[in-house]
Parts: C-alpha cells; sequence; structure tokens
C-alpha cells in the first residue's frame, strides 16, 4: 500500500494529518488482512454452518438454565420481593438491545468503508432481533416497574432513550428493507445505522446524566451492588442470551445470503430465457 | 491515496462529529431532562407556587407522620445537602416507600413551603440484597444519597 503524499490536502493548521493516517496504515493493513479471509461469502458460509448450531443450542441450553435458576433458586429481594427475578431477562435483553445496535453500526461502517457485501448483511441480519430484546427489554421494565415504582411507565432519561432505540431499529428495518427491495442505495440504510450509534451512549450515561427515576448502573468496572447470589444466575443468563443472539444473526445471515443468491439465479435465468426467445 | 482510505477517512470524520453533536446536546439538556429536582434544587430556585413539577430525593428516617385522617401522610425529602422539603401527600403509597428509601413525589409547591404531592413513585437503588442477608455488615445497601440520587455531586 502506497504511503499518504504529504502533499498538504490533509493539511489543518499547522499540522499534516497525513502523517497520522499514515502512521496508522501498518494497524488498517492488518486488519484488512485477518478480515478479509472470512469477508469471503464461500469461507463464511462454511464457518457458519458449524458455528450456528453450536452457538443456537449452547445459548438456548444457559439461557433455560439461568432462567430456571433464577424463579426457582434465587431467593427474594430484600424490598422487591419476587419481582427481582424480571432481572434474569430484562438486563440481558436490555444488554443485546445496545449491543446488537453497537453491532450494527460496526457493520455500516465497515459496509461504507470497504463496500463488503457480507458487512451489509450483518446488519440486517443484526437488526430483527436487536428491535425484539430492546423491546422485551421495554416490555419486562414495565412490568416490573408498576409494582416497585408504582409506575407503567415514565418520560425519564433511561426509559426515553431506550424507546427511541426501538424507534431506530424500526426505522433501520423500514429504510434497509425498502432499498434491498427497490434498489437504492446500501449506503442509505448504512449512514442511518451510524448516525444512531449516537443513541447508544446516551442511553447508558442517561442515569448518571440526569435525575431517573430507573437506578444507576449496578455492575460498574470492578464493581457490583448485585449480591453474588443474584449476580451468577444474571451473568450466565447474559451469557447464554448472548450465545443464543449469535445463533440467530448467523441464521438470519445464511437465510439473507441463500435469497441473494435464489434471487441472482431467477434473473440469469429470465435474461437466459429471453435471449432463447430472440433467438427463435 | 486510494479510494477506501477517503471512504474510512469521511467515515470517521463523521463519526467523530456525529458524537460530538450528540454529546453537546446531551449536555445543553442536562438540567432541562432531569426527571425530578432535588431538594437543594428546588430550594434554590423554587418553582413558581401551583406549578406542576417532580421532587426526589430519600425520605428521611423518622420523619413519616400519618395525619388524624389516616390517608394523609406527611414526611421529609433529603437531598445531596442538608436542605430539606416537606411533603404531604394523602393516597395510597407504593410498596416500596420506607424511610430512608428514595422517592419521586409529583405535585407542586405550595405557599407555605410545603411539597402538595398527587402521586408518589418509590425509586429503587442500585444495590440487590436477598431478604436473608439484610442488615449484615457489607450488605447495608447504599451508602448514601449521593449513590442512589445520580448526576449531582
Amino acid at each position: 500500500m502506497r504511503l499518504l503524499r504529504s502533499n498538504g490536502a490533509f493539511r489543518i493548521g499547522s499540522y499534516d494529518f497525513a502523517l497520522l493516517l499514515n502512521s496508522l496504515m501498518p494497524v488498517i493493513q492488518v486488519g484488512e488482512t485477518n478480515v478479509h479471509i472470512y469477508a469471503n461469502p464461500k469461507r463464511f458460509l462454511s464457518l457458519a454452518k458449524w458455528l450456528m448450531p453450536l452457538l443456537f443450542w449452547s445459548g438456548l441450553l444457559l439461557t433455560a438454565g439461568a432462567i430456571a435458576w433464577g424463579i426457582f433458586v434465587v431467593p427474594e429481594d430484600r424490598l422487591m420481593g419476587e419481582t427481582v427475578r424480571i432481572l434474569f431477562i430484562h438486563v440481558p435483553a436490555a444488554w443485546l438491545g445496545m449491543g446488537g445496535w453497537t453491532g450494527l453500526a460496526i457493520s455500516s461502517g465497515t459496509l461504507l468503508i470497504w463496500k463488503h457485501p457480507l458487512s451489509g448483511i450483518a446488519a440486517r441480519a443484526i437488526a430483527v432481533p436487536g428491535m425484539v430484546f430492546c423491546a422485551i427489554c421495554l416490555a419486562t421494565g414495565s412490568i416490573w416497574g408498576r409494582p416497585t415504582w408504582g409506575t407503567w411507565w415514565e418520560w425519564d432519561g433511561r426509559l426515553t432513550s431506550m424507546l427511541v432505540l426501538l424507534f431506530l431499529y424500526g426505522g433501520y428495518i423500514a429504510l434497509a428493507q425498502a432499498t434491498a427491495r427497490e434498489g437504492g442505495s446500501y449506503k442509505i440504510a448504512a449512514i442511518f445505522g451510524l448516525v444512531g450509534a449516537i443513541n447508544v451512549p446516551i442511553i447508558n450515561r442517561s442515569v448518571v446524566w440526569w435525575n431517573s427515576l430507573h437506578q444507576p448502573p449496578s455492575l460498574t468496572a470492578g464493581k457490583s451492588a448485585i449480591d453474588p447470589v443474584f449476580l451468577w444466575p444474571l451473568l450466565t443468563s447474559v451469557l447464554g442470551f448472548s450465545l443464543l443472539f449469535g445463533g440467530i444473526v448467523l441464521m438470519r445471515m445464511r437465510a439473507l445470503i441463500a435469497e441473494a443468491q435464489v434471487e441472482a439465479r431467477l434473473r440469469r435465468r429470465a435474461l437466459d430465457d429471453d435471449t432463447a426467445m430472440e433467438n427463435t | 491515496m486510494k479510494a477506501k482510505h477517503q471512504r474510512m477517512m469521511l467515515v470517521i470524520i463523521a463519526l467523530v462529529a456525529i458524537v460530538a453533536a450528540g454529546l453537546i446536546a446531551a449536555w445543553a439538556l442536562r438540567s432541562q431532562a432531569n426527571y425530578f429536582y432535588l431538594p437543594e434544587q428546588m430550594s434554590a430556585e423554587p418553582p413558581a407556587v401551583g406549578q406542576a413539577v417532580r421532587l426526589g430525593g430519600m425520605v428521611q428516617v423518622g420523619s413519616i407522620e400519618t395525619q388524624a385522617d389516616g390517608v394523609s401522610v406527611k414526611f421529609i425529602v433529603t437531598g445531596n445537602e442538608q436542605s430539606t422539603i416537606p411533603v404531604r401527600y394523602s393516597g395510597i403509597l407504593p410498596d416500596l416507600f420506607v424511610e430512608g428509601s428514595g422517592v419521586v413525589a409529583e405535585g407542586s409547591l405550595g405557599s407555605d413551603g410545603v411539597f402538595e404531592a398527587t402521586n408518589l413513585l418509590a425509586k429503587h437503588d442500585e444495590n440487590y440484597v436477598p431478604r436473608e442477608l439484610e442488615g449484615l455488615e457489607g450488605h447495608k445497601g447504599s451508602d448514601g444519597y449521593s449513590e442512589t440520587v445520580a448526576g449531582l455531586k
């Protein structure tokens, strides 16, 4: 790869940003060579073929175990009583709703930069399960809020920003489907995915920046305000749901690739039929 | 320079701009997007009498008094600092409404300086402690208001 010439194109003030970019080039190159091995659809499909059931079934098993643990084994909370059990679905759902958009944004970014179709497929595959988990998070939170806070819904920072995430997912899915079907530019949905990423840190920080009804984070770097008796089933549940999410995303990616292949084949056949007709 | 790297630059610059714009917007909303006011905020800038606002803080231990009619309660809400605001409310109390725990009161400030609440919401803190461990060393729940009432120091 050729290094950038310091021709002043990237000069801002007295600093030439070409120097900074040149120093980053080796990192970018290493990233490219590694990523491109798996960006090959054939190689990806052979990898996904055995990884998908592995993630899906181990995730399902862990999730079922963690939820059973949370429902039958874990004791009641000192204040919340039985409603504490919602935690084991609510927290993983929130994590995947936000993690889903993070993955969607990263895929959108790599799609815009490297233009690899697999990135676009990954972003589209993440959107639907991400939206489902976001909705699960809102629904379980509402059910928990009624007995705990005394209200189903309040417009506080955390609840509102999470609802915005649900609408962003809806917008992305509509946009990505419309551009895929109507043949618009794939860039539109990708840019939307990137712009929407700003909501993720806002959700995360909403309970710290603003006075909110929702409690501040219980798990901060190296510190837990959750008793181990709740924490271990919670972490198991988060791991299980995450594996399940990965399995669903791979499943959807395979389905989207298969759909694209079918469409390409049909188009080719239609073209062949046309030329055959013309020849007769 | 390859087109790919130009796109990378563009994406990085756009991302930085978006994040900066979002953070600036969130910063500007800092005081507007608060779900409730703390007692010290309400004392410093009292809202107009009768204006609908929310007051949030901790229920002072030993301050809950049930009134003669049996359905009205009076209690004191404290914040990070020493300032307190008395609250009057009549109605059904939420299950988690206990002394020393977080509360959000919806209503308005009366001319006598007492907050007339029309609705009470209990605020849960970030601690999850099983019932049998309650009160044991290391399971005291929150250390203070700063832990449960976020955003203000």
